[in-house]
């Protein structure tokens, strides 16, 4: 077993979950609430420093009795320890767990592939929008179980809604704000991207 | 404000002392805003050739100066991971051609090692070398086309017609061992689709001998070229510990100075027995990425030179008949082989439940494989770590401030394979 993990049981207390060795792997479950502070301290904690956030991911089982895992997959360079912490979210109720942005700033594409793909919100996340589907993407996210391989919508729906998106909808209006330019536009196109914004696909109503 | 007097030709003819047409200033000077207070919003991609694929930057520019790059990715999202799922574990090795399409048998080699750890499979003597020179024959490929690329959007033509020609002696290569140039499909869980042919041996021996020219040569085009290295060097900079912290891996965080590398520090297929050297930039710009790469190319060409050398005979398959199929004439005329083989065709390779990770070193970076099992035939989770694509998410970071023909030459040394970045 990974040594971090008595250190941390020391440390944290029940804030840590259970704690599994196999295949040489070590995985650790931590309470959503004590998250932030867990990274923290490992990566700060001389004698730990898992200073590099390998890959952020969430797992939903089969068995829908099974909790949701969002899973951070940690690495310490200089002792070239492999460590795996998990959050386990209720798929039922409410996604939503710190974001580890502040400590890590590769987790920022990472955190926003685990929204988009399962929904799960990170509180904290500079830029918490879809990043893989379109931002006005209305089908779900993807890799949740209850999501049909083929979509949520009929194959002719989805071809529906392709040709009839706006071309302006491509820009987000943090983009268009930018350019200052957003208040010289048609009314009408304002309009549009307005509606695109709250994830309505233009000319569905 | 500056002012600026509008002028309009008269309707009369009559030529001036210059003997150009006669104009007059048609009413007072009128007003014009200042070109530098409003920045520009450009937009590029995702058609557009520098972009290697479909990427779209949208590019904040103050002038010619970025002051802002907001990436769009998912333009070729595929749901690989999403359809893994349905899948037995052999039936994904086809979906991994798919991803990193410059360096296919190294995905291949990184799906079938993870879903062995999985499954407590130890492969054969033989098969271990094999898959060690499919990955370093990715490895000059992905290279090769990355030098060849980059060196096209900085305005060296040369160079990629040169590392295409190598680009093409490895895709006959595969072609003859696979079947396949692109889509190799080579590994199975277990083993390999199939050994290598007569002839291989002596054929890549061949590339291995005469494939330094065409490094040396490229060597002596760019590297003291003082166009290349104006355009690269101190262009994009990150520091090590920026690149700790942004996730990259590979090239882009060696050339950071951060001496990682999963062969020799997290070893798989024996690396640790092969003679290489891990190349390490020292300034983290776009010309120490340029030549991580080049020596990368070097060391991979000295492994496969090993690798020759020592590839043991012997099977290539593990000998276990719940994993690999038996051969065609055994299931057609053995009772119990005919049974082996419609189960696992019908119901594939059953992982005992648990989950696993293995980050494998890809020409693009760390390459992870995460498989959750339930017991069954098909992963409940499978992960690919993508490097091209947590590599990509640095680029905001990195042009910054630069200008926009700098941002081109940033693009190009993260090595980005859309396959990859979208899945």
């Amino acid at each position: 077993m990974n040594p971090s993990v008595a250190a941390a049981r020391a440390t944290f207390g029940d804030a840590i979950g259970r704690a599994v060795e196999a295949r040489a792997e070590t995985s650790v479950t931590v309470s959503a609430a004590r998250l932030l502070d867990f990274m923290r301290w490992l990566k700060d904690t001389p004698g730990q420093e898992y200073n590099y956030l390998v890959d952020v991911t969430a797992v939903e089982f089969r068995d829908r009795e099974r909790p949701l895992e969002v899973v951070y997959q940690l690495r310490s360079l200089e002792h070239k320890a492999n460590l795996r912490v998990k959050v386990e979210l209720d798929p039922r109720g409410e996604l939503a767990v710190d974001s580890v942005t502040s400590l890590w700033a590769g987790a920022n594409w990472l955190e926003r592939e685990v929204y988009d793909m399962f929904g799960v919100v990170f509180a904290g996340h500079p830029d918490l929008r879809r990043i893989l589907m379109w931002e006005t993407y209305a089908e779900g996210h993807p890799l949740r179980k209850d999501f049909p391989l083929r979509g949520r919508f009929s194959r002719a729906e989805q071809v529906r809604q392709a040709l009839n998106i706006s071309p302006e909808a491509h820009y987000s209006m943090e983009e268009l704000s930018i350019a200052e330019s957003f208040d010289d536009l048609p009314a009408d196109m304002r309009d549009r991207l307005r509606r695109g914004e709250r994830d309505v696909v233009p000319g569905s109503e | 404000m500056s002012t600026r007097s509008v002028e309009m030709e008269l309707a009369t003819p009559g030529l001036d002392a210059q003997g150009r047409p006669s104009r007059i200033p048609l009413g007072a000077a009128v007003e014009e805003s200042d070109l530098g207070r409003d920045h520009l919003l450009v937009n590029l991609g995702p058609q557009h050739p520098a972009t290697h694929g479909v990427l779209r930057l949208v590019v904040e520019l103050d002038g010619e100066t970025v002051v802002r790059v907001i990436p769009h990715v998912g333009y070729l999202h595929s749901g690989f991971e999403k359809l893994g799922e349905y899948r037995h574990y052999n039936q994904i090795i086809p979906l991994t051609d798919r991803t990193d399409y410059l360096s296919p048998m190294a995905n291949n080699v990184a799906l079938a090692l993870a879903a062995e750890k999985l499954m407590g499979i130890t492969i054969t003597p033989r098969c271990t070398v094999l898959r060690v020179i499919a990955c370093e024959m990715s490895r000059i490929i992905s290279h090769m086309v990355w030098l060849g690329t980059t060196a096209i959007d900085l305005g060296a033509f040369t160079p990629f017609l040169w590392a295409f020609q190598q680009r093409e002696l490895i895709y006959n290569l595969q072609e003859m061992w696979t079947g396949a140039r692109l889509t190799t499909s080579l590994t199975r869980v277990g083993g390999l689709m199939a050994d290598i042919p007569d002839g291989f041996v002596e054929k890549l021996r061949e590339f291995i001998k005469t494939f330094p020219d065409t490094l040396n040569e490229i060597d002596k085009v760019l590297t003291r070229n003082a166009i290349w290295a104006g355009r690269t060097q101190g262009v994009g900079v990150l520091t090590g510990e920026e690149a700790i912290n942004y996730s990259l891996s590979g090239p882009m965080l060696r050339a950071s100075g951060v001496p990682w590398d999963m062969r020799k520090d997290q070893p798989y297929l024996d690396y640790e027995t092969y003679d290489f050297e891990v190349p390490i930039g020292e300034h983290g710009d776009v010309y120490d990425r340029y030549l991580v790469r080049l020596e990368e190319c070097y060391q991979a060409n000295r492994i496969l030179a090993q690798a020759l050398d020592r590839l043991p005979d012997g099977p290539i398959n593990v000998d276990d008949p719940r994993v690999i199929l038996p051969s065609k004439s055994r299931a057609m005329s053995d009772m119990e082989a005919m049974i082996f083989h419609f189960k696992q065709v019908m119901e594939g390779i059953k992982a005992p439940v648990g989950e696993v990770y293995l980050g494998v070193e890809n020409p693009k970076g760390e390459l992870g494989t995460y498989f959750v099992s339930d017991g069954t035939a098909k992963p409940v989770r499978w992960r690919i770590r993508p490097p091209a694509f947590i590599n990509l998410a640095s680029i905001s970071k990195m042009a910054e401030g630069h200008l926009l023909s700098d941002l081109i030459a940033i693009n190009a040394s993260v090595d980005i394979v859309m396959g990859e970045v979208d899945r």
